[in-house]
């Protein structure tokens, strides 16, 4: 992480985003701790998406009106931003309607490698092969490999998690071998906010001519993230976690992967010819891309990207590192309270996730409700992770570049309210 | 403050000493029931005497409302005739989806009215009908067994 980089100006920031100025449960501040699981929008975002509804909306690549050439020229430009943002090639990057949507993309598109031709061959998957997950997942990068495995026939493995919340590495040489088809992990955990090492366990993958698919939902809003330096194959990650809209997510594929995948959805637009009997299908990006994509939401989040490198992601990702200490400073002061998650802020992000010793999370999170403070409570899609770490549920804090420390504070004066509320204190 | 009336006196103290808990033997039927969205599940058994409830006893894991309601359930149903306690079911799944609109009879829910607050928390009221379901679903077991 750069230390040169200025501070965030976090009041102008915040000045960008009108539903941070609202009050919540009787006249409560809104303290937004919840940006892992949907970030908000400034307004630069949504009057993107205005101004192209109110001047350009047309059906893009169909059409030879100007509407049409002007909102294809605007969604295709979208692409080259979201490419340039992760450093990656403007034909790599496919939209999809979420992330999950993309990691279901890729394990679809091999599971119909088997019944493509023989150019799909290092996609096929079947009995004897494995995938590589971890147990530290959300549902999204586990439930479809688990799909893939039972439509296929080939075996699901994973990396166990230590107790400290990272990746338990030692058995990689044994995990991750000849018969290995796929290596899926996520770049930072949603819940423990641990950031994996990536680098190697890509060139481990490469090593044994496994794929690499990484969940980036969690890296890519909050830091400099460049896909082709980190070597993955794969990579997915969602607009509405990085001040974009809903509805849109993103598939990374490697240029060489992506000309030889198999199409998952299948109709207009993907195709290069159709005849009644048979079809043959676009180069990607396009083979990836059924049907009218959500064009408003590719400008929008175009826009999300222009506004996050204005900032600049180096200054987001200090300004993140000096909330997330302070939080775990402020909450391992509280007796009674346990981080589930590394407690050093070292390959470490903004999630903080924790228990409090009996208070049940959703009984936590309410009392923070009634005080304006929103958080997260529950397993949060990793349901396998919690039961690891022995949590039930936990409640979680998530920063972004318009959070305060001031709302740090609130965040840790509001856990100590929900135990007098609740008399462990 | 809102949160008091959310949280009721009455269901703390059917959080901090449920009655009824714990799983005994012997039982006619049993239901798991899991709240997907946060992880919270119930294990519940009813023990039946011809169409009397003769016990309900249950286990599980989670927050005050949840296992608290569990805990009122069981006040409301032991010793009762099923259309009875199917009845009392009926009420409190009215009176949790009505977004705080319902006026709760206390002589049916007894300390069930205490969840009248909790009505007004959609994210909550799943919580509060957990053990129900589970109760509602170990009749219709115990039933199917014996049909």
């Amino acid at each position: 992480m750069t230390t040169t980089a200025t501070p965030l100006d976090v009041a102008t920031v915040r000045a960008d985003f009108p539903i941070l100025g609202r009050t919540v449960r009787e006249g409560k501040r809104l303290v937004y701790l919840d940006s892992g699981a949907t970030s908000q929008r400034p307004r630069q975002v949504l009057d993107a998406e205005r101004a192209f509804l109110e001047t350009a909306n047309a059906a893009v690549h169909r059409g030879a009106h100007q509407l049409a050439e002007e909102a294809t020229d605007a969604y295709e430009g979208a692409r080259q931003k979201i490419a340039d943002f992760v450093g990656v090639d403007y034909g790599e990057i496919v939209f999809t309607k979420n992330a999950t949507e993309g990691v279901n993309l890729v394990a679809y598109a091999m599971g119909n490698a088997s019944t493509s031709g023989p150019e799909a061959e290092r996609f096929r998957i079947g009995p004897g092969d494995e995938i590589v997950v971890t147990e530290m997942e959300h549902h999204a990068n586990l439930v479809p490999w688990q799909q893939l495995a039972a439509r296929t026939g080939a075996t699901l493995r994973w990396f166990g998690v230590t107790d400290e919340g990272r990746l338990d590495l030692s058995n990689l040489d044994e995990l991750v071998n000849a018969r290995t088809k796929v290596v899926a992990f996520t770049h930072q955990s949603n819940v423990l906010g641990t950031v994996n090492p990536v680098r190697s366990l890509a060139d481990a993958a490469r090593a044994v001519g496994a794929l690499t698919v990484l969940d980036a939902c969690q890296s890519v809003p909050h830091g400099p993230v460049d896909l082709h330096a980190l070597g993955v194959d794969f990579a997915v990650f969602s607009g509405h976690k990085m001040l974009g809209p809903s509805g849109i997510g993103v598939l990374y594929g490697r240029r060489e992967l992506l000309e030889t995948l198999p199409p998952f959805l299948t109709g207009g637009s993907m195709i290069e010819m159709v005849q009644m009997a048979k079809s043959t299908f676009a180069p990607p990006p396009a083979r990836f891309e059924a049907g009218v994509p959500m064009t408003s939401q590719a400008v929008a989040l175009g826009a999300a990207v222009d506004y996050l490198n204005a900032i600049g992601m180096d200054r987001i990702a200090a300004h993140e590192h000096a909330l997330t200490e302070a939080a775990l400073r402020g909450l391992a002061e509280i007796p009674g309270v346990r981080i589930v998650g590394p407690l050093e802020v070292v390959d470490r992000g903004g999630a903080v996730s924790f228990v409090v010793d009996g208070i049940h999370a959703h009984d936590a999170g309410q009392v923070l409700d009634s005080l304006g403070v929103a958080v997260r409570v529950g397993h949060h899609c990793a349901w396998p992770l919690h039961r690891r770490m022995d949590a039930a549920a936990t409640v979680r804090a998530s920063f972004y570049l318009y959070n305060t420390p001031a709302e740090v504070d609130a965040l840790v004066d509001a856990v100590r309210e929900a135990q007098n509320f609740f008399g462990v204190s | 403050m809102q949160l008091q009336q959310m949280y009721q006196e009455i269901i703390l103290d059917h959080y901090k000493n449920p009655h009824g808990r714990g799983l005994r033997d012997p039982f006619d039927a049993e239901s798991h029931q899991i709240n997907p969205t946060c992880g919270d599940e119930v294990t519940l058994r009813v023990s039946l005497d011809g169409e009397t409830v003769r016990d309900v006893s249950y286990d599980g894991q989670g927050c005050s409302i949840s296992q608290a309601s569990t805990s009122v359930l069981t006040d409301l149903v032991v010793g009762r005739p099923i259309g009875e306690a199917f009845k009392k079911m009926d009420a409190f799944v009215e009176l949790m989806q009505g977004r705080g609109q319902v006026e709760p009879d206390e002589d049916v829910l007894e300390d069930g009215i205490a969840f009248a607050g909790v009505a007004k928390y959609p994210a909550r009221v799943k919580c509060a009908l957990l053990g129900w379901m589970a109760f509602k679903d170990a009749v219709a077991r115990s039933e199917g067994a014996k049909a």
